[in-house]
């Protein structure tokens, strides 16, 4: 359902250009959920913003449902199903959370923001009238992000770290609920995470390191392989809540 | 006794969708045209010059009292004077819209001083909206200058918007608040084109425990200029909060400068300034849910200066 070709980007950064993403090539499946995990710095994010459109590809080509959609820009891809759930979402002074879902469910839907916040942990009475402003933790923002993609009809939904700030305890069944909400519309998932459990959910996962594909697969591939590689040597040499200095040789 | 401009620029600036319940006074083109009393309410011409007295029986409990003013010609220079007696107990709202349609070419100003006395233990609610239309050249002037002497346990609450269209303003607000008085005034701003607006605010807390909020947000677009002046100062154990807000667009400039002054150890005076672009992030966000860039602008600065 979509695809990138030789992908690549670079930004312009203080001390000149950076290469952020190299000759990426992904296919994403129809309904399958994807989890894109490895180190920060790696290109996660950026190729999340790729996708939604956020960031320009510097090279290569992104086709959805075979059409090419490289040129287009965030709204035209939002009207298309593509939708991204920011990793630290911004806030509005003066939008109240009722008025954020309003706009997600378009004009013509039925109210229904009360399920959402519902679904997403959150009590609609306290939170339907008040603003998406400070006065919100960045676990509630979070959860509204959540519910601003689960209110749309998405072909594709992207979530750049959706647990962080949320507590492991709730979080649990917001996966659920975001895996039966984008089961009714036949939804592509793609998780940015870094959580063994959100890991054993993905039927691929897709390791992004130095602005590259590094590993692609079914996680029982996959995991093994990260396993490996994340976990440093020095596990051996160095004990835990050793008060000596320690230092790493790896 | 309404035509069809009349009716729109009511509802523009009071929200008036007919002849309002309670008390009311109409005036338009310099001229009173239509007014109301009550019970508890009375509205007097006042006979050394242009304007009226209002005065709210002690414990008068939620009634409103509706005084717009438009200006529907050219070349019209109004001038008003209005004082509020708002008696002991007291707890009312009051609109005070003005809507200047400026179909030629020569100015149209309204400039009107409104004086306020909030008794003991009265609770006012007071909104001002100003706006302007018209396809001729002629400026809109509005210079609307506010006085509220706040009595003991007086809580007033004010709301000060100017939608859009006023080329040129110079508001200013003075209030005294007495022991246990609370103050809350915000103000909401939106030039464009070459408008130019000046807001001033002289807030003393004389009284022991008595308090002051003030929220201004403002939008800036085009080729305007604002600037605000809020000032605070704390004569006594008091608390006081200024805070501004202002997105700025375009060509235009702003300028923020709260002050806050304590002539006494226990006067706690906050104030905040803040001048920036709409965030991309903000942008974006709406965008990736499907809205163009206009729209998501236009939602952004309809939310901040709601």
């Amino acid at each position: 359902m979509l695809e990138m070709k030789n992908l690549s980007l670079t930004l312009e950064g203080d001390k000149g250009p950076v290469e952020i993403l190299k000759d990426i090539n992904i296919v994403f499946k129809d309904r399958l959920l994807y989890v894109f995990t490895g180190p920060n710095g790696g290109g996660k994010s950026s190729l999340a913003k790729v996708i939604m459109g956020i960031y320009k590809p510097t090279a290569g080509k992104i086709l959805f449902n075979g059409k090419d959609i490289t040129g287009l820009g965030v709204t035209e891809r939002a009207r298309l199903g593509i939708g991204y759930a920011f990793q630290q979402p911004p806030r509005f002074k003066g939008l109240t959370v009722g008025e954020l879902l309003q706009l997600a469910l378009g004009k013509d839907k039925a109210m229904k923001e009360c399920s959402l916040l519902y679904d997403v942990g959150l009590c609609p009475q306290d939170y339907l009238e008040r603003e998406v402003d400070i006065s919100l933790s960045g676990g509630e923002l979070k959860r509204i992000e959540i519910a601003s993609l689960l209110a749309r009809e998405l072909k594709l939904a992207v979530y750049d770290e959706p647990e962080a700030g949320i507590d492991l305890w709730s979080f649990s069944r917001l996966t659920e609920t975001f895996q039966n909400y984008h089961r009714m519309h036949d939804t592509t998932i793609v998780l940015i995470s870094h959580q063994e459990r959100i890991l054993s959910l993905a039927d691929e996962i897709i390791l992004v390191a130095d602005g590259m594909i590094k590993e692609q697969g079914s996680r029982d591939v996959v995991w093994p392989l990260i396993m490996e590689d994340a976990c440093c040597n020095c596990r051996d040499a160095c004990s835990e809540g050793n008060e000596e200095i320690v230092q790493c040789h790896r | 006794m309404f035509n069809a401009i009349d009716k729109h620029m009511l509802q523009t600036v009071a929200g008036m969708h007919d002849i309002p319940r309670g008390a009311y006074n109409i005036r338009k083109n310099g001229v009173g045209i239509s007014r109301n009393t009550t019970a508890n309410i009375e509205i007097k011409t006042k006979e050394d010059k242009p304007g009226i007295d209002i005065i709210v029986k002690p414990g008068t409990k939620d009634e409103s009292i509706h005084i717009p003013v438009i200006l529907t010609a050219e070349g019209l220079e109004d001038l008003v004077y209005n004082t509020f007696d708002i008696g002991e107990g007291a707890d009312v709202l009051i609109v005070a819209g003005c809507g200047i349609h400026n179909p030629g070419d020569a100015s149209a100003r309204h400039d009107g001083i409104h004086n306020f006395i909030v008794r003991k233990g009265a609770r006012v609610r007071y909104v001002e909206k100003h706006y302007g239309e018209g396809n001729g050249q002629g400026q809109k002037i509005l210079n609307p200058k506010t006085i509220v002497e706040m009595e003991e346990y007086a809580y007033a609450e004010m709301e000060l918007v100017q939608i859009s269209g006023v080329d040129n303003t110079k508001r200013d607000t003075e209030a005294r608040l007495h022991k246990n008085a609370h103050l809350f005034i915000t103000e909401r701003m939106l030039t464009d084109g070459v408008q130019l607006a000046e807001s001033r605010i002289l807030v003393e807390l004389v009284g022991q425990d008595s308090s002051v909020r003030i929220v201004s947000r403002s939008v800036g677009r085009d080729n305007s200029r604002q600037v605000f002046y809020p000032r605070v100062v704390g004569l006594n154990r008091c608390r006081g909060h200024v805070q501004c807000d202002s997105i700025i667009m375009h060509q235009a400039q702003i300028s923020s400068t709260p002050e806050i002054a304590a002539n006494h150890a226990e006067a706690q005076l906050i104030h905040e300034a803040a001048i920036g672009k709409i965030a991309g992030e903000q942008l974006i966000k709406l965008m990736s849910m499907g809205l163009s860039e206009s729209e998501a602008e236009e939602t952004i600065l309809k939310g901040f200066l709601k």
